[in-house]
């Protein structure tokens, strides 16, 4: 039945020089192969998009070399004393790779919007797969386009005084795709309730730049006033730049004082976090809003 | 047609020639306040190409999406082709082709790109995707353009490309609503001539919907909707047969003589109207010799015309598909705004 082949009059068949026998495809069952596949595809089109993107990837190129160097060559004479000969730059680089991978997560999870605006949404919802493997797709595909940022972050690491260490730069890798999936995750959240792509950056820049200030990107995290120092500790983004710097900082060869001060490490009532506990809560954080995400998406019509 | 499909091996056939496409019983979607669809029944035969004619916010695009499972019914059933609409969505979604009325298209990929995602998302076979491809990309004319980004389409051809894409996985329902909104006379035209080449080349059953009364024309049955009801189901040929009278208009030397002489000899009431006489009356054409013989004004000119579907609709609901639609115009000047810059964004 799924490959009948029938000839055809004349009449219809010679439009355009076209095979004169019709070819009929034939659409399966569904199956959980057919889910993974559509994650799959759903996935591969993210990456598609973005590589035709030129702007995107001119933004991805530039926008870390700003922050690191123009915002941590400037701070560095301010700062000079404070840092116990340790370059800012070097300080800052965790959590400019940080902010570089959300930034670029943002913008993946906002084109669920722009899908939804121009219609592409609707293309996807009604193929006969599960919503939760486009939402998954979804995720990992903006989870990957926002790691490729971070790989540009990690490769200008030299430049910065940080050593290409195999350990370091495998433990920041797996920490920014944790990352970049968690914010991808939490923008789809977001994007399956809002969705004017004003109001979308609007919330997510509201979410992300206290997020990124709070986190300790840009200072140590002891010695904080009790109130920030409450806000850092609820704060996700801490549980991610902590243990990116305390991996980048093990690889460093600077006085005792100078790591006790700039790497003193998240502590809750002074108890050390672990850094296995700190990646673990990004990954659970992201789990959750992917589950909130499906949630949403599937109970849309 | 008929003589290959008898002596083809054909055991594998799914379902008689008689089974409905589509079988919907009460089928109702309220929205708060808005009742949209107000219990509708029709059933399409296989093979068929159905339109739902009638003014912008007649219900037509609800109906259309609870029969695609877009959106759940607040009462009735639907089944299409042979599965129901709300526990069978996967099976419907599997046998459906889709083409919305507003582009669903991603602009940033080729055309070809947005086939092949579209084939792989509903799991063609890939060894015959290529094939496939190609045959739907040739029917709408686009095979050429295959690797241009499709923002650089004009609205015309997106919307060919877009029944392209819903025929990819050779569906056995085609849904299209409104397949031809926003386009010019030209397009629309082409537009239709893809939708008849399809109905015989597949076998495909086609549902669309349509406010444009002269495209009716091309369905073999119209069901005529008006806030959320049908008002009337039949062929376009029978539904302007029960208005039964025709349209005649006469222009001739003396109209007050002509209007009192219809009435006095014919007992038709007569009026003038954009300058001429016109009145209405059943077989129109037959009348005319009788009218130069009898009615003793002399006539300068006759024209006759048949009922139009503008008439099937006035004779229904009481009002014109063109009041309708000026009434709710700002309803409509909105769609084709959206329209439009949906169409300049991209
Ligand atoms: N999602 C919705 N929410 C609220 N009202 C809706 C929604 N969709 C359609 N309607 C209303 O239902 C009615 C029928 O709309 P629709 O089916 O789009 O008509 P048509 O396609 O014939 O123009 C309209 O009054 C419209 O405003
Ligand atoms: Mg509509």
């Amino acid at each position: 039945m799924s490959t009948t082949i029938e000839p055809r009059s004349a009449a219809t068949a010679d439009r355009g020089g076209a095979p004169s026998e019709i070819v009929r495809v034939h659409v399966p069952q569904r199956s959980f192969a057919s889910e993974l596949r559509a994650i799959k595809i759903v996935w591969k089109r993210e990456l598609i998009r973005y590589r035709s993107d030129r702007i995107r990837i001119a933004t991805t190129l530039v926008q870390p070399l700003l922050f690191l160097f123009v915002l941590g060559s400037g701070l560095q004479t301010l700062s000079a004393a404070s840092t116990h000969g340790v370059d800012l730059k070097t300080f800052i680089y965790p959590g400019i790779l940080c902010i570089s991978v959300m930034f670029t997560a943002m913008f993946s999870a906002a084109s669920i919007v722009w899908d939804r605006e121009f219609g592409f949404l609707r293309e996807m919802m009604v193929a006969p797969v599960r919503r939760s493997s486009i939402v998954i797709g979804k995720c990992l595909g903006g989870a990957t386009v926002a790691s490729f940022q971070g790989v540009i972050v990690l490769c200008l690491a030299g430049l910065v005084h940080v050593p290409y260490a195999p350990t370091l730069i495998l433990g920041v890798f797996a920490l920014q795709v944790l990352l970049a999936f968690a914010i991808t995750a939490f923008g789809v959240m977001v994007a399956a309730r809002i969705t004017q792509m004003q109001s979308f950056m609007g919330v997510m820049q509201m979410v992300v730049m206290p997020m990124f200030f709070i986190s300790g990107a840009l200072f140590p995290v002891s010695g904080l006033p009790g109130w920030l120092a409450v806000l850092n500790r609820l704060d996700p983004l801490t549980y991610a730049v902590d243990p990116m710097r305390r991996l980048v900082f093990s690889h460093l060869h600077i006085s005792p004082i100078a790591r006790h001060i700039l790497d003193p490490g998240v502590t809750w009532w002074s108890w050390h976090v672990p850094a296995l506990l700190e990646a673990g809560i990004v990954v659970a954080l992201g789990l959750v809003m992917l589950a909130i995400a499906i949630w949403e998406f599937s109970a849309t019509d | 047609m008929s003589r290959s499909a008898a002596e083809a091996p054909e055991q594998h056939r799914a379902a008689p020639a008689s089974n409905p496409a589509i079988v919907v019983r009460g089928l109702e979607k309220s929205f708060g306040e808005v009742r949209a669809v107000r219990g509708v029944d029709f059933e399409v035969e296989t093979g068929e190409v159905f339109g739902f004619l009638g003014p912008n916010g007649a219900g037509k695009t609800t109906t259309i999406n609870m029969c695609c499972t877009l959106t759940t019914p607040s009462g009735g059933t639907a089944t299409v082709a042979g599965h129901d609409v709300v526990r069978e969505r996967d099976d419907v979604r599997r046998n459906i082709g889709l083409v919305f009325q507003e582009t669903t298209l991603d602009g940033y990929l080729t055309a070809e790109q947005n086939l092949r995602l579209h084939a792989e998302l509903y799991g063609v076979q890939s060894s015959l995707v290529q094939a496939r491809m190609r045959q739907v990309m040739e029917m709408v004319g686009l095979w050429e353009r295959k690797d241009s980004p499709v923002r650089t389409f004009s609205g015309g051809m997106k919307r060919r490309l877009e029944i392209a894409r819903g025929l990819m996985h050779s569906p056995r329902v085609l849904f299209l609503d409104e397949p031809t909104i926003g386009l010019d006379p030209q397009t629309r035209r082409s537009i239709w001539d893809y939708i008849r080449t399809l109905k015989e080349s597949e076998e495909i059953t086609i549902f669309m919907t349509t406010h444009y009364m002269d495209e009716a024309e091309w369905c073999d049955r119209i069901a005529i909707m008006d806030q959320g009801v049908i008002v009337a189901l039949d062929s376009p040929a029978a539904l302007k047969a029960q208005v039964g009278a025709d349209r005649i208009r006469i222009e001739t030397d003396d109209d007050e003589a002509a209007i009192a002489a219809l009435l006095e000899r014919f007992e038709i009431e007569a009026v003038i109207s954009e300058g001429a006489v016109t009145f209405r009356i059943p077989s129109g054409e037959a009348f005319v010799p009788r009218l130069f013989e009898q009615l003793g004004v002399p006539i300068r000119s006759v024209s006759v015309s048949r009922p139009t579907l503008d008439d099937v609709f006035m004779s229904h609901t009481g009002s014109s598909i063109r009041d309708v639609e000026e009434s709710g115009s700002s309803d409509r000047n909105k769609i084709m705004m959206q329209v439009m810059s949906g169409g300049g964004r991209r």
